[in-house]
């Protein structure tokens, strides 16, 4: 029964993946070694196109490699697999919550955790500029995408400087760079 | 109710290109300031939450956000809105173009997209800062983490735990030096 293996296997993925879509790559490797329903040659173009469309990555995978395997079907049931684990583990949490949220312990824990929080995506934020202004290239200033700092720059300032512009959805500044990257091949 | 959560958590799955990082900027946008269904330090803490519980940050802000609206079903329905436009859209690519990533105009796009996803996120981080580094506890406990997280192999969830007991100890001793007082 495919699409209750399909099933299993997300919502393991779902329930041992812990950080963000990344975390599922490893999941999926096993996957593929362990049912052949995919090669890791294929699973390297769904991450890609994971990356390259709308939607958080680790529900693009699920949705993708649901497809590949059992159609419309395969897809519904492999992405549900996926989130159900979230689903189930963070209602719990949030009626515990609701209970414990006024508790002097807990209000310092999260204290605590709401500048972690803010570090961890600080650090994302960097990793994900490191791999996007730096490239191969043998001096510094070979290294670094000069054009990618440029349109950096543009943005900075029609998003968080220029007061006709800043109130702008972020949708529209995502849109733009899709288009200076298209005109300007990037 | 149930619809407007759904519709809105589609919308925000439409406009994320890459992880649960990059849907921060348009949670700010939709979530807190459009619909008022969080606060800036809410969404800190569900990131907090997210980091260390299994599953996918995207999803885990979507039920958090839901149950508040509208408990266990508003949790369900938030979840299945996110994961509707990838279900789609992933889908037809999946049918219709096997080298979708492959295509240069996709590539040049994406390279542009890049960018403003980063120039968002840093944007995105000055707000949370406001909410969530108060003092220079938390400014401590801020750099503390990065630095870890930056140059350090320690696993995620080890940071997260470090910094609720920090959070706990220096509140603990505060409330001490207080009551001396």
């Amino acid at each position: 029964m495919i699409f209750l293996s399909l099933f299993y296997e997300f919502f393991k993925a779902g329930l041992f993946a812990v950080g963000g879509g990344l975390a599922t790559i490893p999941f999926l490797k096993e996957i593929s070694a362990k049912t052949g329903w995919f090669t890791l040659s294929q699973l390297t173009d769904m991450i890609a196109i994971s990356e390259s469309t709308p939607g958080p990555m680790g529900v693009n995978c699920a949705t993708y490699v649901g497809f590949e395997t059992a159609g419309i079907l395969g897809s519904i049931t492999a992405t549900i697999g996926l989130i159900t684990p979230s689903v189930i583990i963070i209602i719990l949490i949030s009626k515990i919550l609701e209970k414990f949220r006024n508790n002097r312990y807990v209000d310092a824990a999260f204290f605590g955790l709401r500048a972690a929080s803010v570090a961890l995506i600080a650090e994302a934020g960097i990793s994900v500029a490191a791999l996007t202004f730096v490239k191969s290239g043998n001096t510094v200033a070979e290294r670094i995408s000069w054009p990618g700092i440029i349109l950096a720059l543009v943005i900075l300032y029609f998003s968080r400087y220029c007061k006709w512009t800043k109130k702008l959805h972020p949708i529209v500044f995502i849109l733009f760079s899709a288009l200076v990257g298209i005109i300007f091949s990037l | 109710m149930l619809f407007d959560l759904f519709i809105t958590f589609a919308k925000v799955g439409v406009m994320t290109f890459g992880g649960g990082y990059a849907m921060l900027p348009i949670l700010q946008r939709e979530i807190v300031e459009n619909k008022s269904w969080a606060t800036e330090e809410d969404l800190a803490d569900y990131y907090a939450i997210g980091q260390c519980t299994p599953g996918i940050i995207a999803i885990n802000t979507a039920t958090f956000v839901g149950t508040k609206q509208k408990g266990i079903i508003g949790g369900i329905v938030a979840s299945l809105g996110m994961v509707f436009p990838s279900l789609v859209i992933i889908t037809a690519i999946a049918a219709l173009l096997s080298n979708f990533a492959d295509i240069p105009l996709v590539q040049h796009a994406f390279s542009g997209i890049r960018v403003a996803v980063v120039v968002l996120i840093f944007n995105s981080v000055l707000k949370l800062i406001k909410g969530a580094v108060k003092d220079y506890f938390a400014l401590g406990i801020f750099l503390l983490i990065l630095l870890l997280a930056l140059f350090t192999d320690i696993g995620t969830v080890y940071l997260v735990v470090i910094s609720a007991i920090l959070g706990i100890v220096i509140n603990t001793i505060r409330k001490r030096k207080e009551a001396e007082k």
